[in-house]
């Protein structure tokens, strides 16, 4: 899977658990800076982001993705 | 005595008759039932499967994301608070966020999200439950949320008291503005639980109308073919403001909400007191805290929920303590019975009735209960109401009574 790829599906999950406008969802973007993703809904996220992309995320590595080029990278080399 | 002057300046609701007041009162005054049959899969194996739900669903004034994390409970209350709050024209009107306050109940609270989250945790385990969960199904939810879009800083209070639920935030709001804590209070009650579980516990009490082939004619006070109340769903909330702090802003004044009384039976945990004491005394207590005299109270918005045994108890109060001139409805023949709403729903009704002289009618009194007092059945009845009261009593002894006036 691209890293194209890994970020459509990260804007597909944003969109439907926060109302994040995909055409925003870029490597660069803070979740909670940029794109207003609060801790809640980050929990929603990276749930959603384990199954779509079938891959652990552990809650003491959750704090480390704090863009979206973070998730991709963390998802690109653990999936 | 000298107590501060407390009115009513903004009016919200989402009822089974309507998505807003205006659509509620009409459908009121028209005599139109709220009370449909449950057509979701779960109700077929329900001894009830009638209801009355709301007839404008949350989602369509509330975007897809938000309601993700508000219970219905919660959604609703939202709904009926920004309704009365711009009605009250206090959207622009810099009010100080530290002299409002809220006090928005629940009888139930989030028992959807929590059965909801239950079935996910039992399907998928305890990582797939909602963060959301907590917030969604907490009792305070529905009033912290209309705080929270408000603006209130003075304060936000839940009451819980089953079906009395609303009619007391709405006292406690006069209580808070009456003790000086705030000006402006955004009071009501909320509740959604048209769910099976719900039903299924209220209807092994046998408190509920089994009526599933006449839904319409199923809540039906005071006749004598009553055998239950219908569960319905819906929010209603009032905005409560001293008076002269109204008068500065030369804002529109529905009615006065002019005293209330509060008593607790202390004789069973569900049933009404057999010679409905602690409502009389409720009722005495609010009319001596309103400084009303009987004479002047023309009309009462009844409790009557279409039970056996409550309908004709609250009769035998009210001739104890107003006497036999009053003219009655019980709009749940209507809307069914909302629990934790329908205190304030009725409060709508009632102050509506006080402004406007007219009084919606009981639907479905074909056979009236012998001694009973002089109701409006059937059609609505123009009535010069100078003072009016509003009953609410609920699960646990909980006695409430509101006596609006008129301005």
């Amino acid at each position: 899977m691209t890293r194209d790829e890994i970020i459509a599906g990260l804007a597909e999950i944003l969109e439907e658990v926060a109302g994040v406008n995909p055409d925003d969802v870029a490597e660069e973007k803070s979740f909670t800076d940029d794109l207003d993703v609060d801790s809640l809904s980050m929990v929603e996220v990276v749930v959603a982001a384990e199954e779509k992309f079938d891959v652990k995320i552990p809650d003491n590595e959750v704090q480390n993705l704090k863009t979206v080029g973070d998730a991709v990278s963390y998802i690109e080399s653990n999936a | 005595m000298a107590t501060t002057d407390v009115v009513v300046t903004g009016l919200g609701a989402t009822t089974p008759l309507g998505g807003d007041v205006a659509s509620t009162w009409e459908a009121m005054l028209a005599g139109r039932s709220g009370v449909g049959p449950l057509t979701q899969e779960w109700a077929a194996q329900l001894p009830v499967r009638i209801a009355a739900q709301l007839t404008v669903d949350p989602s369509e004034k509330i975007d897809r994301v938000k309601m993700r994390r508000l219970d219905r409970s919660e959604a609703i209350a939202l709904i009926a608070a920004h309704e009365a709050w711009a009605d009250a024209g206090l959207a622009d009107s810099g009010l100080d966020a530290e002299r409002l306050a809220v006090s928005v109940g629940t009888g139930i609270g989030g028992a959807q999200t929590l059965l909801a989250q239950d079935d996910i945790l039992e399907a998928s385990g305890p990582r797939r439950v909602s963060p959301h969960t907590v917030p969604m199904l907490m009792p305070n939810g529905p009033a912290a949320w209309v705080g929270l879009e408000l603006g209130a800083k003075a304060g936000v209070h839940s009451v819980a008291s089953a079906c009395a639920t609303g009619a007391e935030a709405i006292s406690l709001g006069l209580d808070l503005i009456r003790a000086g804590r705030a000006d402006v209070v955004v009071a009501g009650g909320t509740e959604a639980v048209v769910h099976q579980l719900p039903i299924a516990g209220f209807a092994s009490m046998r408190a509920m109308s089994t009526r599933n082939d006449e839904p319409e004619k199923a809540s039906r006070p005071w006749d004598k073919g009553r055998d239950g109340f219908v569960l319905g769903e819906g929010a209603g909330v009032v905005v409560l403001e001293r008076a002269d702090h109204a008068a500065a802003r030369g804002a529109r004044i529905y009615a006065r909400l002019a005293g209330a009384g509060i008593t607790s039976d202390g004789y069973d945990i569900v049933q009404p007191h057999p010679e409905g004491l602690g409502a009389t005394r409720a009722i005495a207590k609010a009319l001596a805290d309103a400084g009303v005299s009987r004479t002047d109270v023309t009309h009462v918005n009844a409790h009557a929920t279409s039970t056996p045994v409550g309908d004709m108890a609250e009769i035998a109060s009210l001739r104890a303590a107003v006497g036999d001139h009053p003219v009655l409805t019980s709009t749940k023949s209507m809307t069914g019975h909302l629990l934790g709403a329908a205190g304030a729903i009725e409060s709508i009704a009632t102050i509506l009735s006080v402004r406007d002289s007219v009084i919606p009618p009981t639907i479905n009194l074909d056979d009236p209960e012998d001694g009973l007092l002089d109701v409006a059945a059937h059609k609505p009845r123009q009535h010069d109401i100078p003072a009016a009261l509003n009953n609410s009593f609920g699960f646990g002894g909980h006695n409430v009574a509101l006596i609006f006036t008129r301005v």
